[in-house]
């Protein structure tokens, strides 16, 4: 891959990374432990909303992160790669 | 038949099935023994790691601590498994571009440096070490406790059986070993909680269960009869912690970014066939650990319930057998403070320390303890440990449901055990011998196999010997194992691959300042003063368990400054950092 291919390829995936990982830290993080005490004032099926967060939303949220991250890199090689073989 | 019986056929075939599964995928040649031939299918793989991930700990002690901890078990929760995202998204698509064998490859070939390797496999092996001592210990327990044989022959037939497939197998035998404990494991953990969720709520799903209405009529939801009760006995509410919000942070992010950094679970996703592979795989993996992870905080919140109305308040007459049997064990012991005869509990020990009972029984039939006793009103020692493994008596479920859940325990402990086991003996054999005291000279395959296989088996004895002996020290130092891992290799491997700049000098000097500094600050509230072993005297109000994110943080600033004052990377290296952020 041509330098300037290779800096837009690392750039996309940064960025990508950089918002899913911002996800990561406001469910687990925020939610589950700096802001638990205001989330808990909120009912949510039978759960304290801070609770629910920290003890099950955060892993839900953890595995859907993982596959989203999969998918859209998955997206972005092809595009990479496609624009690579036109130009051979 | 009887549970025995039913443990012995259940453990019987389990194991069968683990013995055959070695024989059929021995390894021939080091890409085997180490990767697996770097073919295994992303699923596949998933389970793997799930299994090689969730060990005796998660299997057994999970759910008892959180049923204790209530909100503060969250650190656990969210620490072992949001771990993933940091790994899927900073280190596994990278490391398996990379494409070597083990984690102290990348870091000696990344750093160009034969010390960065060398201080990378020391790291590795007193992880590795600290956390296969508790497995052992785990086997052990459950032999003694389902199969009534003394402890050191239970650890003995676990190391037998590791043996011969991580032995003979090595990574490849263990892949789908693991496999298949995964299944074992995570059926006999989900069986028990679908039946004492329907008992309680009258909803087969746990995770729903959890925030659903008692069936008692009261229209009250679990969480707030399990509040409501523990309150009116003096403890904290269930839904609270106890501990303080930066020591939770802390804690929540030394074990996220140590699993991260902890080489057994790395090494995994060397053995996918690509790239691509590698990022689905890690999806997989957290998605089938996730089973066991939300399964767990219900499966503690019913124990405590169940555990706190079956005993308070009860006539020791009464009370359940297996309230009886466990304290037969030791787990469980109760001394009777205002001779009522009845059990009360409350928060606070009961009395100093385990407790140790007198020969003759008292006249009720209960053991006679023979502790200090304390003034508090609580009455029970109970033994954490015990909640998974009594939760099918609790719930008075059928006698294969028992076997099965001592199948399960074994599954967890042997499988863990073994990707341990492995990733030692690969560290001796690769980078120890073939790359540094043989300076990368030419062995021939059959050599490195060979030493491998005998590099596992010390490895194998080494493990056994702790997991006999069974030290006190070693369920303290398991926070060790994540604290190390966190601050030592996860910046090291985060920056060879983010950091274009950093060098050979600022990789290694970041290394040995957060693993001395997490070592020094452990030992020092574990083994010199452990009776400061308070918040008042922790920095900042970090306990030694969340010590590692100061430990990391250090070791990423020292990193820095010390790369940015010395030699710019060799050209070389710098073609390689570019050669791996590319799939």
């Amino acid at each position: 891959m041509e330098e300037h291919k290779r800096n837009a390829y690392w750039k996309a995936n940064i960025k990508l990374m950089l918002g899913l990982l911002s996800i990561w830290f406001l469910v687990s993080f925020g939610f589950g432990i700096l802001f638990v005490d205001s989330l808990n004032q909120i009912q949510f099926f039978g759960f304290k909303f801070g609770f629910w967060w920290a003890q099950q939303g955060s892993i839900y949220v953890f595995v859907a992160l993982i596959f989203i991250y999969s998918a859209a890199m998955k997206k972005i090689d092809k595009q990479y790669q496609n624009s690579d073989e036109e130009q051979e | 038949m009887d549970a025995q019986t039913l443990t012995y056929l259940f453990v019987f075939l389990s194991f069968s099935l683990y013995i055959g599964i070695a024989i059929w995928s021995k390894a021939s040649s080091t890409g085997e023994f180490y990767v697996a031939g770097g073919d295994v299918h992303p699923i596949a793989n998933g389970m793997a790691t799930a299994a090689d991930w969730m060990s005796a700990a998660s299997f057994i002690s999970m759910a008892g601590i959180i049923a204790f901890m209530g909100y503060d078990g969250t650190v656990y929760l969210m620490g072992w498994t949001g771990g993933y995202v940091i790994l899927a998204l900073l280190l596994a698509p990278y490391l398996r571009k990379f494409g070597e064998f083990t984690v102290p490859d990348f870091i000696g070939t990344r750093y160009y440096s034969t010390t960065a390797r060398v201080v990378a496999v020391v790291c590795l092996i007193i992880i590795s070490f600290t956390y296969i001592a508790g497995q052992m210990r785990g086997v052990g327990i459950v032999f003694s406790q389902f199969l009534d044989i003394p402890i050191t022959w239970g650890v003995v037939v676990g190391m037998a059986i590791v043996f011969m497939y991580a032995v003979l197998g090595g990574m490849k035998g263990i892949t789908y070993t693991q496999v298949a404990q995964y299944c074992v494991l995570i059926f006999a953990y989900l069986v028990p909680a679908f039946f004492i969720s329907m008992l309680i709520t009258g909803i087969p799903i746990p995770q729903i269960g959890l925030g659903a209405q008692v069936v008692d009529g009261s229209g009250l939801s679990v969480l707030e009869k399990l509040d409501q009760t523990i309150v009116d006995l003096g403890f904290t509410p269930y839904t609270d912690g106890s501990k303080s919000t930066i020591d939770v942070f802390a804690i929540t992010m030394a074990l996220m970014i140590g699993t991260a950094g902890l080489p057994h679970v790395i090494v995994r996703f060397f053995t996918v066939p690509s790239v691509a592979d590698a990022r689905r795989s890690a999806g997989y993996a957290l998605l089938f650990i996730a089973l066991l992870y939300t399964t767990a905080p219900a499966v503690g919140a019913f124990a405590r319930l169940n555990f706190v109305e079956t005993v308070h308040n009860t006539q020791y007459s009464d009370v359940a057998d297996w309230f009886k049997s466990w304290e037969d064990i030791g787990l469980i012991g109760w001394a009777d403070k205002n001779q009522d005869g009845k059990i009360q509990y409350h928060p606070g020990s009961a009395f100093q320390g385990k407790p140790t009972f007198s020969e003759q029984r008292n006249e009720d039939g209960s053991r006679s303890v023979n502790n200090q006793l304390t003034d508090n009103a609580n009455e029970v020692y109970v033994d954490r440990d015990i909640m998974v493994l009594a939760n099918p008596e609790i719930a008075a479920l059928p006698a294969w449901v028992i076997a099965l859940v001592a199948a399960g325990g074994l599954a967890a402990a042997l499988s863990t055990a073994a990707g341990l086991l492995l990733v030692i003996s690969t560290s001796v054999s690769h980078d120890l011998y073939a790359k540094t005291f043989n300076k990368g000279r030419p062995i021939s395959d059959r050599s490195e196999l060979l030493l491998a296989r005998i590099s596992a088996t010390v490895a194998i004895l080494i493990a056994g010997y702790f997991g006999i002996n069974n030290f006190a020290f070693v369920a303290q130092v398991v926070a060790l194992a994540f604290g190390l891992a966190a601050a030592s290799l996860f910046p090291a491997i985060l920056l060879g691959i983010f950091d274009l700049r950093m060098n050979r000098e600022g990789a290694i000097s970041g290394m040995l300042v957060g693993l001395s500094f997490t070592l020094t600050y452990i030992a020092y509230f574990v083994f010199v003063a452990p009776e400061q072993n308070h918040a008042e005297h922790w920095w900042f109000g970090i306990s030694p368990q969340g010590i590692g994110m100061i430990g990391a943080l250090l070791n990423l600033i020292t990193a820095f400054f010390i790369s940015r004052s010395t030699r710019d990377i060799p050209e070389e290296v710098r073609k390689l950092v570019n050669h791996i952020r590319v799939p």
